[in-house]
């Protein structure tokens, strides 16, 4: 009770010195979806002699749009979490400040995605359909090799998809359908996956966790969903006993990428230590930690994958692309269309 | 009017000030100011009619529904001893307090594909939700009606049903009215449970203000849709407080110990067959979440109940440090909402001036994002740079709690006979005598049940909590919800042990309101 009333009184007086803190800790706004062990945050805070406070807003695309309502006037100094598919948005609102780290010459070209260095790419992964492989091995049907084999009969009421109004890999998966079938025929392709009975989630919770057959502990009856090419690892890291080989697999022909940006916030009231965290962000420690913590793959050249990424999750050689201008130009009206097409 | 008068009269206008400034300070300006910046900006106002009509009348089919659903159990509970009274009372307040994102998850493992969307299993959830605030708002008023009024009412020849039409239903009419609007309004701005169970092709206000604010970044028709649902909030709450005052009327107050039987004959058969029924309804997806919690690999264990004590990704801090912040958020928001709250219920109920009451209410009926985004754009500058402190957790869950608290204090306060009030004065005691010496006590009983109901919804709070609970300070329905946006069994079992511990804290809190209110009982 004492430890309670103790607790209470630590929350009530919260609001006040929040006066002088400034310079001495770095605040990292970003989405739900970050993560990195303690260890690490240690290591940050004896390099750089700042506190590092974390401060989660929500799903990504729901942290990018309250960065957006500050911007200017941030509520701190880094913004860790858009990825290349929204970016257009961040960068029409001025949420960030130029700043080029010196470690960018240890990333591949391809994940530099603005020339003026207002975003600095931290982590990358590809969006692919997931099947479960047991529920295909005991129904004796070949699972999907492509997009278009989700149209065929066989295929009928199998897929779950995110919404990509309210989803990233949501609009990664849209996206990778522009791709593959252009401008001309990726509605169409739509269309026909509504009359093979696609079902829409709102989020990849929902679609991963509930609906799709694969996941662990999932109740779901669809054993083909939209997430990411690093599940299977994910599935095998969590599954609580040793397992030889992941219950689920990735079409590789499906797979869209996703690159994570952080840059400096536009008004922050720490820039110098903001600069030393998105460089911290390169650093291999961090780097090569993105992938137990996140899930995702690192940008930088060289850094080692943990075993259970080597065996289980599949690096996409070629995967599905859009120019990012093009992407910018056009999301707000895909995504517009696609409802209508597939909700409507 | 005599001095007392003038001088209690004085305080209470003075104490009023108080809650005003507070709901001033914590609601107005905040959603003033995103109200402010959305209409003056850019952005489209692309309203879609269907959504206001799908509010309206899911939400009228949710209150019918969750009424007709929760009467039978407010009767057994209000009128019949048995064993386990007090646990069935607690229980039933637990999903009310459930968060919505648990709920709804639940709901969807319990359903058969092709069943899980759609309305009928929005309009479950909301029965499932809310069938609490009938059993314990008309159970509560219920159970103080005297029975001697039914007994008049047999002797003079009237059965059964004449008697429910004529008697119980009429004396209860003001409870009635006050469960229905809370239904109708928290189906009315539901969230959670239309965002997942309706899918994507459904929208209420609520969740399509969320869509254009929190999605699309349109704050402008976020704006101009959030005035048209307080609009509709605020007719709803004129028409319910109107109601609550007309139909007030002369009511015989009793000791529970009096009220209470044993249910006898065929009405054993009709007790046991309610409850039967309310345990299997309400304690299905319950059940589901404590199966889950306890199916660890490789049989059934507590797994996941330990790992609560281990670090996580899924969160900044361990798991179960998220059940202490809760229970000090909870604490605080249940002191700031029985101050505020009580004050405008003294005040509501002794005067006619009742825009305090529904000025009180309508943070129920505002979005709970477009508040959080007006948090972070109205308190962004010292000396008020609070965007970021965990004091605005409690405010915002106090801000969802006050208009419960209100409510229940303010009909028990209406229900107190003016005769008693007139005899303590004609016996000579100062109004401020009266006050201490009639109303308190008898209000003491609703004001445990207030508390009791300001605790459980801080401590579930999702809605109004997330949009301003700082990640290293999380709660249990914020632990709850970062847990299962990650992937595998583990995350999975730690949200459902999570939400066993919640169902837990709340329980605990219900029974202990309970246990308060129950010492004072017969005064």
């Amino acid at each position: 009770m004492k430890r309670l009333l103790a607790l209470a009184v630590v929350v009530a007086a919260g609001c006040g010195g929040s006066g002088d803190k400034k310079a001495t800790e770095v605040v990292l706004v970003t989405h739900d979806s970050f993560a990195i062990s303690k260890r690490v945050e240690r290591a940050f805070e004896r390099e750089s002699g700042l506190r590092l406070r974390i401060l989660q807003s929500g799903d990504a695309g729901e942290a990018l749009n309250r960065a957006l309502l500050t911007a200017g006037n941030p509520e701190g100094d880094v913004f860790f979490g858009v990825d290349n598919n929204l970016l257009s948005r961040a960068l029409d609102g001025k949420l960030f400040a130029p700043y080029k780290p010196k470690a960018l010459d240890r990333l591949d070209d391809q994940f530099l995605l603005d020339d003026r260095h207002r975003v600095t790419p931290v982590d990358h992964g590809e969006v692919c359909l997931n099947f479960d492989r047991g529920w295909f091995a005991s129904h004796r049907i070949a699972p999907p090799r492509t997009l278009l084999d989700l149209t065929r009969p066989r295929f009928r009421k199998l897929l779950v998809v995110e919404n990509p109004a309210t989803s990233t890999p949501g609009v990664a998966f849209m996206l990778a359908t522009v791709a593959q079938f252009g401008e001309q025929g990726w509605r169409r392709y739509w269309e026909r996956l509504r009359k093979n009975d696609v079902l829409v989630t709102d989020g990849w919770e929902e679609a991963y966790t509930v609906r799709f057959s694969g996941a662990a502990g999932s109740k779901g009856r669809r054993p083909v969903v939209v997430s990411y090419a690093s599940s299977p690892a994910a599935e095998v890291f969590f599954a609580g006993r040793k397992l030889a080989e992941a219950p689920t697999g990735v079409v590789d022909s499906s797979c869209f990428r996703q690159v994570e940006l952080a840059g400096v916030l536009r008004g922050a009231p720490n820039e110098e230590g903001a600069r030393k965290l998105v460089d911290f962000m390169l650093s291999p420690r961090f780097q090569a930690e993105v992938p137990l913590s996140m899930f995702v793959f690192p940008v930088r050249r060289g850094v080692p994958l943990p075993e259970v990424f080597r065996k289980h999750a599949i690096v996409v050689q070629k995967p599905l692309e859009l120019p990012p201008n093009a992407i910018g130009a056009n999301r707000d009206r895909w995504i517009r269309e696609w409802t209508a097409t597939v909700l409507r | 009017m005599d001095r007392n008068g003038a001088s209690v009269r004085l305080a209470l206008g003075a104490a009023v000030a108080l809650p005003g400034a507070f709901l001033g300070l914590f609601f107005a300006y905040p959603l003033g100011s995103i109200l402010a910046r959305g209409l003056t900006g850019d952005g489209s106002v692309e309203l879609r009619p269907g959504v206001l009509w799908f509010s309206v009348w899911q939400a009228g089919a949710s209150t019918a529904l969750t009424l007709v659903l929760g009467l039978p159990l407010a009767w057994v509970v209000a009128r019949f001893d048995f064993p386990g009274r007090a646990l069935v009372r607690a229980l039933v307040v637990v999903p009310f307090v459930l968060p919505t994102v648990v709920v709804a998850t639940a709901f969807l493992t319990l359903l058969p594909e092709g069943q899980q969307r759609g309305i009928l299993p929005i309009l479950a959830a909301h029965v499932f939700f809310n069938v609490a605030i009938v059993v314990r708002i008309v159970g509560g008023y219920w159970a103080r009606i005297h029975p001697r009024l039914w007994e008049a009412a047999a002797t003079l020849g009237a059965g059964p049903a004449s008697r429910l039409r004529t008697v119980t239903l009429p004396v209860l009419a003001p409870a009635l009215a006050a469960a229905a609007a809370l239904v109708f309004l928290f189906s009315f701005t539901s969230f959670g449970v239309v965002l997942i169970l309706g899918g994507p092709t459904r929208s209420t206000l609520e969740t399509e203000i969320y869509y254009q604010a929190a999605r699309m970044f349109d704050l402008r028709a976020a704006a101009v849709l959030s005035l048209v649902q307080l609009g509709c909030v605020g007719a709803i709450v004129g028409v319910a407080g109107r109601l609550d005052r007309c139909v007030a009327g002369a009511r015989m107050v009793a000791p529970e110990s009096d009220v209470l039987v044993r249910a006898q004959g065929r009405q054993r058969v009709v007790v046991a067959g309610i409850l039967g029924a309310a345990a299997v309804g309400l304690g299905a997806p319950l059940a589901a979440l404590v199966e889950r919690s306890l199916s660890a690999p490789g049989g059934y264990g507590l797994t996941f109940y330990r790992a609560l004590g281990e670090e996580t990704p899924a969160l900044l801090v361990v798991p179960w440090r998220a059940a202490l912040n809760s229970l000090a958020f909870a604490a605080v928001a249940t002191g700031i909402a029985l101050v505020v709250g009580g004050i405008v219920a003294a005040a509501v109920a002794r005067s006619r001036a009742t825009w305090l009451d529904q000025f009180a209410m309508l943070p129920l009926g505002a979005s709970a994002v477009m508040l959080g985004y007006g948090f972070v754009i109205a308190f962004d500058d010292p000396p008020l740079d609070l965007r970021s402190s965990p004091l605005l957790v409690p405010v915002a869950q106090a801000l969802v709690a006050v208009p419960f608290v209100v409510r229940i204090l303010t009909s028990a306060l209406r229900s107190i006979d003016e005769r008693l009030r007139d005899a303590a004065a004609v016996l000579g005691a100062s109004r401020a005598r009266v006050i201490r010496e009639i109303d308190l006590p008898l209000v003491l009983r609703s004001f445990g049940l207030a508390a009791g109901f300001a605790l459980a919804i801080s401590l579930g709070d999702f809605g109004a909590t997330v949009f301003v609970a700082r990640s290293d300070w999380p709660t249990v329905p914020v632990a709850i919800f970062r847990f299962l946006g990650r992937p595998g069994a583990e995350n999975a079992g730690e949200a459902a042990a999570l939400s066993v511990v919640l169902m837990t804290m709340t329980m605990a809190a219900m029974l202990a309101a309970d246990r308060l209110g129950g010492g004072r009982r017969g005064l």
